[in-house]
């Protein structure tokens, strides 16, 4: 019954985070002081093309069925929500004409996903490690140092830390390229995987080390408060291990609130690195939203931003789905 | 003395923020002009007695410049912090007291409001406005993206209040739901309220110059994120020009350590005087 209503409540949040979402989307061209189709034919009129009136007429039309905006407000709204959910059709790509924006989102995700997931697990799994042994053994010097150099990290946003990365290992050490490059027309070898190893070392560094400096600095206030827990010191008095404690005891119960906080962060972390894609010029969704923002190329821009939405609304709800895998309470009763 | 002691991430945070305020809010109009002309100076200037941090490219006065844009991003910082809290904490309360529909249907409002991604959405307004997004525009974008974070911080402390004895004792004894939230629950949730500005103050910073630096806030205005914009433009960083790059960056480093001390040593101050 408990993991129903548990299941239930994951999936409402999901419909409603992509509804909210996606409506915004959708209103924010709206509630603008000027027309985005107007704007886009103002730009087509100043690179100075001769325009016959039926072919403005009809770039006008053709623009303002790329922004929906035909037809009552309801219409247009309903019209939106079915291209993005159901069909996924964004309509062709103006900078990369005639591509189809769905071919382009296909061909940049692997790339996010594969950077995303490596280092937010990654930074997940470190910082949570760290952070338990420094709550376990908070009153050791090396724990003092560790929160101390955490707390340091944290605030610092990660473009920061990726441009202060980018200053040290390509332009004082060169050990890493400048941006990112590489063939895509190799077959996969092991020597193409090294170069996207070597190539996304940086950007991957910049997100684990931000989201390290977070999962320590809570996960050592966690385990610090569980160690004082009563169940803590029957099970001390009882003789088990001191790391069987801090592994089954201390760990278990403490990871429990890292595991939602994981979930609630994933829009925070997928904002962090899209500026790093940005900055490190990293083939993915992140770059692909800022070209298109760069080249006012509004049927990718609405493709991409609606995706991500998405994406991150359905990564969130997966890493909540692993919930009740590690709390039994949900699973049982 | 004996506060730096007991305190001491409070009180090195206050100051450093203390310093940034008087850099930021009482230098800009000792400048003498306005510090975001080009061409007021000789370019690439390095620093010495006339120019603390040399000149940029684009012939500004790096400190000035400096000190202009950090106005700019702590009026966003505190414009953000400020409404986002109070709107979060009021809506918070309300959720957390009142309970039953209204606690879940906001709930719900506040969890999905925090899993979609601002970034996006804000890079959507940012194009469509085509630089000029003002730093107005921006601050409401972020608030209503940040209110959600206090707000369910605050539910759930508002929700274990509602249990308390103090609390049913207002209750039962007739006080109206306006005086026990004023003056039982307000004293209470105030300390929370207050680690929750300054962070928020942080992260309306971060967001905005974050946008910035990738060259989408707003073009007319300075923030510290702009600054780092102009200089990556400009190369400044394969040049060399460490004067131009370095003092935004290294500012932003130092005033988010500094917000962050000050926020987590309130904390510990407001847990120590409320002595739990």
């Amino acid at each position: 019954m408990r993991f129903l209503t548990f299941l239930l409540s994951r999936l409402v949040t999901y419909i409603l985070v992509i509804w909210i979402g996606v409506t915004m989307v959708f209103l924010v061209p709206r509630f603008l002081p000027s027309s985005p189709v107007e704007a886009m034919m103002a730009k087509v009129a100043a690179q100075g093309q001769y325009m016959e009136a039926a072919q403005i007429e009809s770039l006008r039309n053709s623009l303002m069925e790329t922004f929906g905006l035909k037809g009552s407000l309801f219409q247009q709204y309903t019209g939106f929500f079915k291209r993005v959910l159901l069909t996924g059709d964004f309509g062709p790509s103006f900078s990369a004409f005639p591509t189809p924006v769905s071919q382009l989102v296909a061909q940049a995700l692997p790339w996010s996903l594969g950077l995303l997931l490596t280092s937010s697990v990654l930074g997940w799994l470190l910082g949570n490690a760290i952070g338990l042994f420094a709550g376990y053994r908070k009153e050791t010097l090396a724990s003092k140092a560790l929160e101390f150099l955490a707390m340091l990290i944290y605030p610092i946003p990660y473009y920061i830390f990726a441009l202060v990365l980018i200053i040290l290992f390509t332009y004082v050490w060169q050990i890493f390229p400048f941006s990112f490059y590489i063939d895509a027309n190799k077959p996969l070898s092991v020597g193409l995987i090294k170069d996207i190893v070597y190539n996304s070392a940086l950007p991957a560094l910049s997100i684990i080390a931000v989201n390290l400096g977070w999962w320590v600095i809570s996960m050592k206030a966690l385990s610090a408060s569980v160690a004082e827990e009563d169940f803590v010191h029957f099970a001390r008095l009882k003789g088990v291990s001191e790391p069987r404690i801090m592994t089954h005891y201390v760990a278990r119960n403490a990871l429990l609130p890292q595991i939602t906080m994981l979930a609630i962060r994933l829009g925070t972390i997928f904002n962090g690195a899209l500026i790093t894609e940005i900055l490190f010029g990293f083939p993915g969704v992140g770059t692909l939203i800022y070209s298109s923002a760069l080249q006012a190329d509004y049927n990718l821009m609405l493709g991409t931003i609606s995706f991500s939405v998405i994406a991150v609304a359905t990564a969130t709800l997966i890493v909540d789905l692993t919930y009740p895998l590690l709390d039994p309470r949900i699973r049982y009763r | 003395m004996k506060a730096v002691k007991r305190h001491p991430r409070l009180v090195i945070g206050l100051v450093l923020v203390a310093a940034f305020v008087i850099l930021g809010l009482v230098m800009p109009p000792f400048a003498g002009h306005d510090p975001r002309d080009w061409n007021t100076f000789p370019k690439h200037i390095k620093p010495n007695p006339a120019h603390p941090l040399g000149t940029t490219g684009l012939g500004q006065d790096t400190f000035w410049l400096l000190s202009y844009s950090l106005r700019n991003s702590l009026i966003l910082g505190v414009l953000v912090g400020f409404f986002a809290t109070l709107i979060g904490v009021t809506l918070g309360v309300f959720a957390g007291l009142k309970g039953g529909w209204a606690d879940r249907g906001l709930s719900l409002l506040m969890d999905t409001f925090i899993v979609v991604p601002s970034l996006p959405i804000l890079i959507l307004l940012a194009s469509l406005l085509q630089g000029r997004a003002t730093i107005l525009i921006i601050s409401v974008v972020l608030i209503v993206f940040n209110w959600p974070w206090p707000a369910r911080q605050i539910r759930s402390v508002a929700l274990a209040m509602r249990e308390r004895e103090f609390i049913s004792t207002a209750w039962f004894s007739g006080e109206s739901t306006l005086t026990v939230i004023r003056t039982e629950i307000f004293p209470y949730i105030s300390s929370w309220a207050v680690g929750n500005f300054i962070n928020t103050v942080l992260v309306a910073i971060a967001v905005e110059s974050g946008l910035a630096v990738i060259g989408l806030s707003s073009l007319q205005e300075s923030t510290l994120g702009t600054m780092i914009y102009w200089a990556l433009q400009y190369q400044a960083l394969l040049a060399g020009r460490w004067w131009w790059i370095l003092p935004p960056v290294i500012a932003i480093v130092v005033l988010f350590v500094a917000l962050f001390l000050v926020s987590s040593g309130y904390t510990q101050y407001a847990t120590a005087k409320r002595g739990r």
